[in-house]
C-alpha cells in the first residue's frame, strides 16, 4: 500500500516535470517548423517558455459575469487531467507507471478531460464568444470521439483475436506491435487508422485546420476569449503537455518498437538510446499530425468538421476495422 | 505593477480599428508577413484585448469609437503599452478639428509609442516596436 503511495507520489512529480519542459520544447520545434515551411525565420525554440514567464506575471483578470469558482478551477482541471494521462501511457519502452490500473479506454475519457475543463472555463466565463467557442468544441469532440473510438476498438479487437491477456491493456499493445499481428489486409486497414488517428489529432489538441472553437478571427479565440494572466499560463501548460499525450498514445499504439536491442552496450546507454530513439518518434509524428496539418490547410467549418469526423473519419476507420476482422478470419 | 524581463520578449499585439481608412490597418498586416516575420522577436497578432500586452490603435478616435477604444483598455490586463500607428492617430490628421472626432488617440488612452505616416510603411511599424522595448528596458533598469 505505501509503496504504491510512493511510486504516486514520485510520478506524478516527475510526469509533471516531464510535461511542463517537454510541452514547450515540442511547442516551440512546432512553431519553428511551422516558421520554416512558411518560409520564416520563425521563434526562438524557447519562445513557449518566454510566453508562459511573461503570463505568469500579467494580471489576472476574472470577469464580472464570470462564475469565479469554476473559472478559475478550468485551467488547473485541464492540467491536472493530462498529467494524469501520464502515469498510463508507456514512454520509450519503459511501462506505465500506473500499469494493471487503467487501460486504453480511461485513456480515451482522461483525453476528453482538458477539453471538457475548457469548455466548463469557456461557458463559466460569461462571455457570448467563450460560449459559442464552448459550444463549437462540444460539437468537435462528438465528431472526432468516433473515429478515435473505433481505433481503439480495432486494436482491442485484433489483441483479443491474437489470443493475448488484457487486450484493453497499453502495455500488452506496446509489447505487440500491430503490424507484426495482421496480414496484408490488416496492414491496410492500420495504415487506414493511423490516417484517422493524423486526422484525430489536430482536433484532440485544438489546432488548425480543426481549431474552429478558438477560432482567432471569427470568435476572437473562442474558449479562451476572456482568460488571462496565471489562468491562461496554465492552460498553454495543459496544452503542451496534451500534445505530449496525445502523440505518446499515437507511438504506443502505431510503432511501439524498441531499437536497443540491436546495440550491444550497457543497460544505462541502452534506455539512452530508448529515450532518444522515442524523441524522435514523437517528433516525426508531431511534423506529420500537427504542424503539416496546420500549415498546409486553412480553418475548416464547424459543420465541415463533424462531416469530415463523421463522413470521412467514420467510413475510413470503419472500412479499416472490417479490413482487420477479415484478415483475422482468413 | 512590475514589469517582467519575459515581456520584451513575448509581446503579443491586439489591433483596435478607431475609424481608420484601412491603410494602417493593411500595413500591419504587412509587418507582420514572412518578409518582415516578427514572431522572431516572440510578437504575434492576439484575437482578444484579454491576451494582449500592446494595442495598436489606428485611426482617429471617433465619437461613436471612443467607448469602445476605453473599455479595450480597461479590458487589458497589465503591463500593457499603447502604440498608435499612422498620422491620424497621431494628430487626427486629415480630420483634424472635425466634429464627429473625440480628438487624436493620446486624449482618450495615455499613449507610449507613436508611428506617424500615412500610412506608415512596415519598417517604420517594426521600429515602433524596437522603440516600445527600448521604453521598457529603460523602466526595468529604474
Amino acid at each position: 500500500m505505501t509503496e504504491i503511495f510512493l511510486k504516486l507520489i514520485i510520478g506524478v512529480v516527475s510526469m509533471t516535470a516531464l510535461g511542463i519542459v517537454g510541452g514547450f520544447i515540442i511547442q516551440g520545434v512546432d512553431r519553428k517548423l511551422a516558421a520554416l515551411m512558411q518560409a520564416r525565420i520563425g521563434p526562438l525554440l524557447r519562445q513557449p517558455w518566454w510566453d508562459f514567464l511573461k503570463l505568469m506575471r500579467k494580471e489576472n483578470v476574472v470577469p464580472e459575469h464570470a462564475v469565479p469558482w469554476v473559472y478559475n478551477a478550468a485551467p488547473i482541471m485541464a492540467f491536472a487531467s493530462v498529467i494524469t494521462i501520464f502515469l498510463y501511457l508507456p514512454f520509450a519502452g519503459f511501462n506505465p507507471l500506473m500499469e494493471g490500473y487503467g487501460d486504453l479506454i480511461l485513456i480515451m475519457y482522461l483525453l476528453a478531460m482538458p477539453a471538457l475543463a475548457m469548455v466548463f472555463g469557456g461557458f463559466a466565463s460569461g462571455s457570448p464568444y467563450a460560449t459559442i467557442g464552448a459550444q463549437r468544441e462540444m460539437v468537435t469532440m462528438i465528431g472526432y470521439e468516433l473515429p478515435l473510438g473505433a481505433i481503439v476498438i480495432s486494436f482491442a479487437w485484433k489483441m483479443a483475436q491474437s489470443g493475448l491477456a488484457h487486450p484493453f491493456s497499453l502495455k500488452t499493445i506496446a509489447a505487440n506491435p500491430i503490424w507484426n499481428l495482421v496480414g496484408p489486409f490488416g496492414i491496410i486497414g492500420f495504415i487506414l487508422l493511423l490516417l484517422a488517428m493524423i486526422v484525430v489529432t489536430p482536433a484532440e489538441l485544438s489546432k488548425g485546420p480543426f481549431d474552429a472553437p478558438e477560432a482567432k478571427s471569427e470568435l476572437a479565440e473562442g474558449l479562451l476569449v476572456e482568460y488571462s494572466g496565471r489562468n491562461l499560463a496554465m492552460f498553454y501548460l495543459a496544452l503542451g503537455a496534451k500534445m505530449i499525450a496525445m502523440l505518446g498514445l499515437t507511438v504506443a499504439l502505431f510503432f511501439p518498437y524498441t531499437i536497443s536491442q540491436y546495440f550491444q552496450v550497457d543497460t544505462t546507454v541502452k534506455i539512452v538510446i530508448e529515450v532518444l530513439f522515442y524523441i524522435i518518434k514523437i517528433f516525426l509524428v508531431m511534423f506529420v499530425s500537427v504542424t503539416l496539418m496546420r500549415v498546409s490547410m486553412a480553418r475548416f467549418r464547424i459543420t465541415q468538421i463533424v462531416e469530415i469526423y463523421w463522413k470521412l473519419g467514420g467510413t475510413m476507420t470503419f472500412l479499416g476495422l472490417f479490413l482487420i476482422m477479415l484478415d483475422g478470419k482468413l | 505593477m512590475s514589469i517582467s524581463k519575459a515581456l520584451n520578449k513575448s509581446l503579443w499585439v491586439y489591433h483596435v480599428n478607431t475609424g481608420s481608412c484601412n491603410g494602417c490597418d493593411i500595413e500591419i498586416v504587412a509587418a507582420i508577413t514572412p518578409r518582415y516575420d516578427p514572431e522572431r522577436f516572440g510578437i504575434k497578432l492576439v484575437g482578444t484585448p484579454r491576451h494582449a500586452d500592446v494595442i495598436l490603435v489606428t485611426g482617429p478616435v471617433t465619437n461613436k469609437m471612443k467607448d469602445k477604444l476605453l473599455r479595450v483598455y480597461h479590458q487589458t490586463p497589465d503591463p500593457k503599452l499603447v502604440m498608435v500607428i499612422g498620422a491620424c492617430g497621431v494628430s487626427g490628421g486629415p480630420f483634424y478639428e472635425s466634429y464627429t472626432l473625440s480628438g487624436p488617440v493620446d486624449d482618450v488612452v495615455p499613449v507610449d509609442v507613436y508611428v506617424p505616416g500615412c500610412p506608415p510603411r512596415p519598417e517604420s511599424i517594426i521600429f515602433g516596436v524596437v522603440t516600445a522595448l527600448k521604453k521598457l528596458e529603460e523602466i526595468q533598469k529604474k
